[in-house]
């Protein structure tokens, strides 16, 4: 555009700051949050970060043997999840997106039903824990909105809880999300949005999907704050997120938490990275590591050892371990559960269908082989 | 001539389109330097060119819109919606908009655009990437729908839906993509758009499908085969407009038909091909018309799927049904 006339006024202006509080060596760059100077509080972030990912490691391993579906890892990503739930209560609601399983975990969704999830079996999504929880969210920014009217339920019946939701870099590109944002600003909604920007949306890479310099600003858009926060370091997500969370509870309307991170993985165990980003770029990306930068804060401030590292990553895989034997252990569903949940009651018709399918004379070709 | 895939055959027409006319170009998430989540596209960006191949922001329905504002400028978008799950946003553009455009202005705007989309179950996916959503779009008038079941046929008629002067929905059988595999001759040659395809004569039964289905229906047909009993394969291709004439000359031969389709039974296409024979050929027909279809559930995750997905078992019983009613 051409400049406009000279009487014309700046009617308004935004900022968006960055916050992160430790560098990637795990050095303080500023005092420490009050949460973050009582060790045991950064050590549950640490373990929940580590279980997060020993399940990944195991999840794609299983995935190539064909015991588990396409996997998407959250490999390198661990501290929005792990910042997010670590700051959530239990009675607020999680929307998460799909590689959220670090929130997932603390929030008590167990290693077996995020393997049953996985491994396709609905009863994945039907957590004993988070009763409220929203299922994973697979058709991108799609729950957005949900988390609005979860928000809107809320406030209708005056309850001090926040929906939390989830989303990707290239989520942000979908009208349902802009939609959604617009409806939680104008109706000043208790719902935390965090954009988990990993820098890519499979082969697109983040300056690829918008021309805005922030996700954040997204938020400013639509009448609410918005702020990035280093998404490798677990202390700034989870410092953002309760203040965040605060604000919801108090009436305050919603917020956005732009979570700059790195996917260090394929997009899914059906993707290929190397056909759109290099080696180099990857590996120049370790060095944020999100795990490593926390253990060398907490070897720093003489909270961690490497007996307890040890033992960690002993107990981690243990218990992926025996959630995964239960998995496997854990016979398909029968046919007639394609249909005991489509209605409260099923109509007649379907329970002919039902009936049908139980009679029905078994496959000869039996389940199809992946051909991705 | 080497034998190539379904998914290769779809690439194969895709660059003769493109080599033969300079408006065809193509848009979708990841078509471009990923060559597309299952290489449909694939070398075709180095090959054509940054404005010709498009790598769009993440947004169905923005995808589906920015085609028919390329269409009505004299383009031919052909457009990848990465799962046939994640289509349900273009709705609002296809049925609002491009499949309405010419009728609205009288001819003035037209919306030559292919939607093309991996469709179907049976690959071991996770939730929303098994789905079978035909009939809804053949519900919509002003658009064609499109399923091909073999190489040559996804080549042929790919070529001719980026030719015709209207939008078209072409949906690719997933499970097919790679183990179909056959001979592919690049002559350019298209097939019709609303002509269904006699994959096998028989003159005791009709079988009616299309897409991935039509693997198992043809093994059901071979044993039929083996009993002595023939069975017609009818590749219906083109649900819309839908080729109700070749349907017809068969039963009138057979009197029998069994339907076949993956899709939810209740409201599927299926039941639009047993109004047609009910309207039409009633009289030839000897026994009640059969489907044997998607149950009416949402489709299953990957542990139970096969429970949902109909098989020749499935397909064979019907048809002894159906042969046997007298
Ligand atoms: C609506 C929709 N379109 C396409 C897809 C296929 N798909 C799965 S993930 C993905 C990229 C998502 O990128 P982003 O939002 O950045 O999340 P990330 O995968 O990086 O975590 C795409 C295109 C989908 N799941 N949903
Ligand atoms: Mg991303």
């Amino acid at each position: 555009m051409a400049t406009p006339p000279s009487a014309a006024e700046i009617v308004a202006r935004f900022e968006i700051r960055h916050g992160r509080f430790l560098d990637a060596k795990g050095r303080a760059l500023c005092p420490l949050p009050d949460f973050a100077r009582d060790p045991r509080e950064l050590v549950a972030l640490y373990r929940a970060m580590v279980l997060a990912r020993s399940f990944d490691a195991k999840a794609i391993a299983l995935q190539r043997t064909g015991r588990l579906g396409t996997y998407s890892s959250a490999l390198g990503q661990e501290a929005v999840a792990v910042g997010i739930a670590g700051a959530m209560r239990a009675e607020d609601v999680l929307l998460p997106s799909f590689r959220e399983h670090g929130a997932q975990l603390l929030r008590g969704v167990s290693l077996y039903e995020l393997f049953l999830f996985w491994g396709g079996d609905e009863r994945g999504s039907d957590f004993k824990g988070p009763r409220e929880d929203f299922p994973i969210c697979v058709p991108v920014g799609t729950h957005a909105p949900h988390a609005a009217g979860v928000a809107l339920a809320f406030k209708l019946r005056h309850q001090a809880r926040v929906a939390v939701c989830v989303i990707g870099d290239g989520a942000t590109s979908k009208g349902d999300v802009a939609e959604a944002f617009n409806v939680a600003g104008v109706w000043r909604l208790p719902v935390v949005y965090v954009v988990n920007n990993n820098g890519w949306a499979i082969s697109v890479p983040r300056d690829r999907q918008t021309a805005a310099e922030t996700l954040a600003q997204k938020a400013i858009a639509a009448g609410f704050e918005g702020e990035q926060v280093d998404g490798n370091d677990v202390i700034a997500v989870r410092e953002a997120m309760s203040r965040a969370l605060e604000k919801a509870r108090a009436g305050g309307g919603p917020s956005l938490i732009e979570a700059i991170t790195y996917r260090l993985g394929d997009h899914t165990t059906a993707d290929d990275a190397s056909r759109y980003r290099t080696d180099s770029e990857v590996s120049a990306r370790w060095a944020e590591d999100p795990i490593a930068r926390l253990r060398s804060h907490l070897l720093a401030e003489g909270a961690w050892s490497k007996e307890e590292e040890e033992r960690l990553l002993a107990d981690s895989a243990a218990a992926i371990e025996e959630a995964l034997e239960r998995y496997l252990a854990t016979p398909p569903q029968g046919p007639e559960t394609m249909f005991d949940f489509t209605y409260e009651a099923l109509p007649k018709d379907l329970l002919e269908q039902r009936a049908a399918a139980l009679s029905a004379p078994g496959e000869s070709r039996g389940p199809p082989a992946t051909e991705r | 001539m080497p034998e190539i895939t379904l998914v290769e055959a779809v690439t194969l027409a895709l660059a003769r389109a493109m080599a033969e006319d300079k408006e065809v170009v193509l848009l979708g998430e990841d078509i471009g330097v990923d060559g597309g989540v299952f290489r449909a596209t694939d070398g075709l960006l180095a090959r054509f060119g940054a404005e010709r191949v498009f790598d769009t922001p993440l947004a169905e329905a923005m995808i589906a819109g920015l085609s028919v504002g390329l269409a009505a400028q004299g383009f031919r978008p052909v457009a990848e919606i990465q799962f046939t799950g994640f289509i349900y946003p273009i709705i609002d553009q296809i049925l609002n908009h491009a499949s309405r455009l010419r009728t609205r202005t009288r001819g003035r705007l037209t919306c030559p655009l292919v939607v093309r989309s991996p469709y179907g179950g049976g690959i071991r996916a996770i939730e929303h990437h098994s789905e079978s959503p035909e009939a809804l779009f053949a519900h919509i008038p002003g658009l064609r729908v499109v399923i091909p079941s073999s190489p040559r046929r996804a080549y042929g008629l790919l070529l001719a839906a980026i030719r015709d002067p209207d939008p078209v929905m072409f949906l690719e059988p997933t499970r097919l993509y790679r183990s179909a595999r056959e001979e592919v001759e690049d002559t350019g040659e298209p097939l019709p758009l609303d002509r269904a395809f006699v994959l096998r004569e028989g003159g005791d039964i009709t079988f009616v499908g299309w897409g991935a289905m039509l693997k198992e229906t043809l093994l059901a047909a071979d044993r039929l085969e083996a009993d002595g009993i023939g069975a017609e394969v009818i590749d219906a291709a083109t649900l819309k407009p839908f080729d109700t004439e070749t349907l017809f000359a068969s039963v009138q031969k057979t009197g029998r038909c069994v339907i076949v389709h993956e899709a939810a039974l209740t409201g599927g296409f299926g039941g639009e091909i047993a109004a047609r024979l009910a309207e039409g050929a009633l009289t030839s027909l000897l026994a009640p018309v059969a489907r044997v279809a998607g149950w009416d559930t949402v489709i299953p995750g990957l542990r139970v799927e096969r429970h949902y997905m109909p098989g020749e078992n499935r397909i064979l019983e019907a048809a002894r049904k159906t042969l046997a009613f007298a």
